[in-house]
């Protein structure tokens, strides 16, 4: 008998996974796209779209549901009046998975879970702008290293500066001082 | 406790293992960078998938 065996446990107590869950919902809504291995993305496909159902009719009871699985006022905002508003002709279906293929280490399927309509090149080009800035502001900090690794890559890259780049692409569109978070979020 | 009661001649495991081997991973062609790349998935090459670019190529080494 296989009832009851909806979701898959991940190897984890069910209060450590619903916090991992609430954490990659924050990042999705925040980034609109997170690297994670393939089995969480499927896992966390089904809870984003239905934040984002819940999104589409505006209502202060939706808002109040929302918050409970994600409370941040600012994320839930944007889930309500830019990312829901997006997809009120789509019948579901809000996100992709793009397989990726397997990671160093331990050899885990990795994905990436995106909105459909996001824009790869915005990112890109976002990327780029305070990628430069930062290499010149942050040397003296401790991620001084990282910097190194970035500029030239292939060469001085040791091997835990490429597992820590292999982590998120997302890192590099944010501010630097939202680096570490989205890094540990989009890893989970 | 039942043991063995007869020891395995060397042709008798060998033929066992035999089909103990490693296949050969299948791959396909990037259309973009004419890579070799695992079916289905993202080309970690060029970060192209499904005729547009979804990932940064130096994010994922
Ligand atoms: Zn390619």
């Amino acid at each position: 008998m296989r009832h009851g065996m909806a979701n898959r446990k991940l190897g984890r107590k069910s209060a450590h996974r619903n916090a991992m869950f609430r954490n990659q919902l924050a990042s999705m809504i925040d980034h609109e796209r997170i690297i994670t291995t393939l089995i969480k993305a499927k896992e966390l496909r089904p809870q984003i779209e239905k934040m984002v159902t819940l999104g589409k009719e505006d209502s202060i009871h939706g808002r109040r549901l929302a918050a409970r699985i994600v409370p941040d006022e600012t994320l839930i905002q944007k889930l309500f009046t830019n990312i829901s508003p997006r997809f009120v002709e789509r019948p579901g279906g809000y996100t992709r998975i793009i397989k990726l293929g397997p990671r160093r280490g331990d050899g885990a399927e990795m994905a990436i879970l995106e909105f459909v309509d996001f824009k790869f090149e915005d990112e890109k080009k976002a990327a780029a702008a305070p990628a430069a800035k930062k290499s010149k502001a942050k040397k003296p900090a401790d991620e001084a290293e990282d910097e190194t690794a970035e500029a030239k890559p292939k060469k001085t890259a040791s091997k835990k500066a490429a597992s820590k780049k292999a982590a998120p692409k997302k890192s590099k569109a944010e501010k630097p001082k939202e680096k570490k978070a989205a890094k540990k979020k989009s890893e989970k | 406790m039942p043991n063995p009661k007869r020891r395995h001649s060397r042709r008798r495991t060998r033929t066992r293992r035999a089909h103990d081997f490693l296949k050969p991973k299948s791959l396909s062609t990037c259309p973009q960078c004419h890579e070799a790349k695992l079916p289905h998935r993202a080309c970690l090459k060029c970060g192209y998938y499904k005729g547009r670019e979804v990932i940064a190529v130096k994010d994922v080494l």
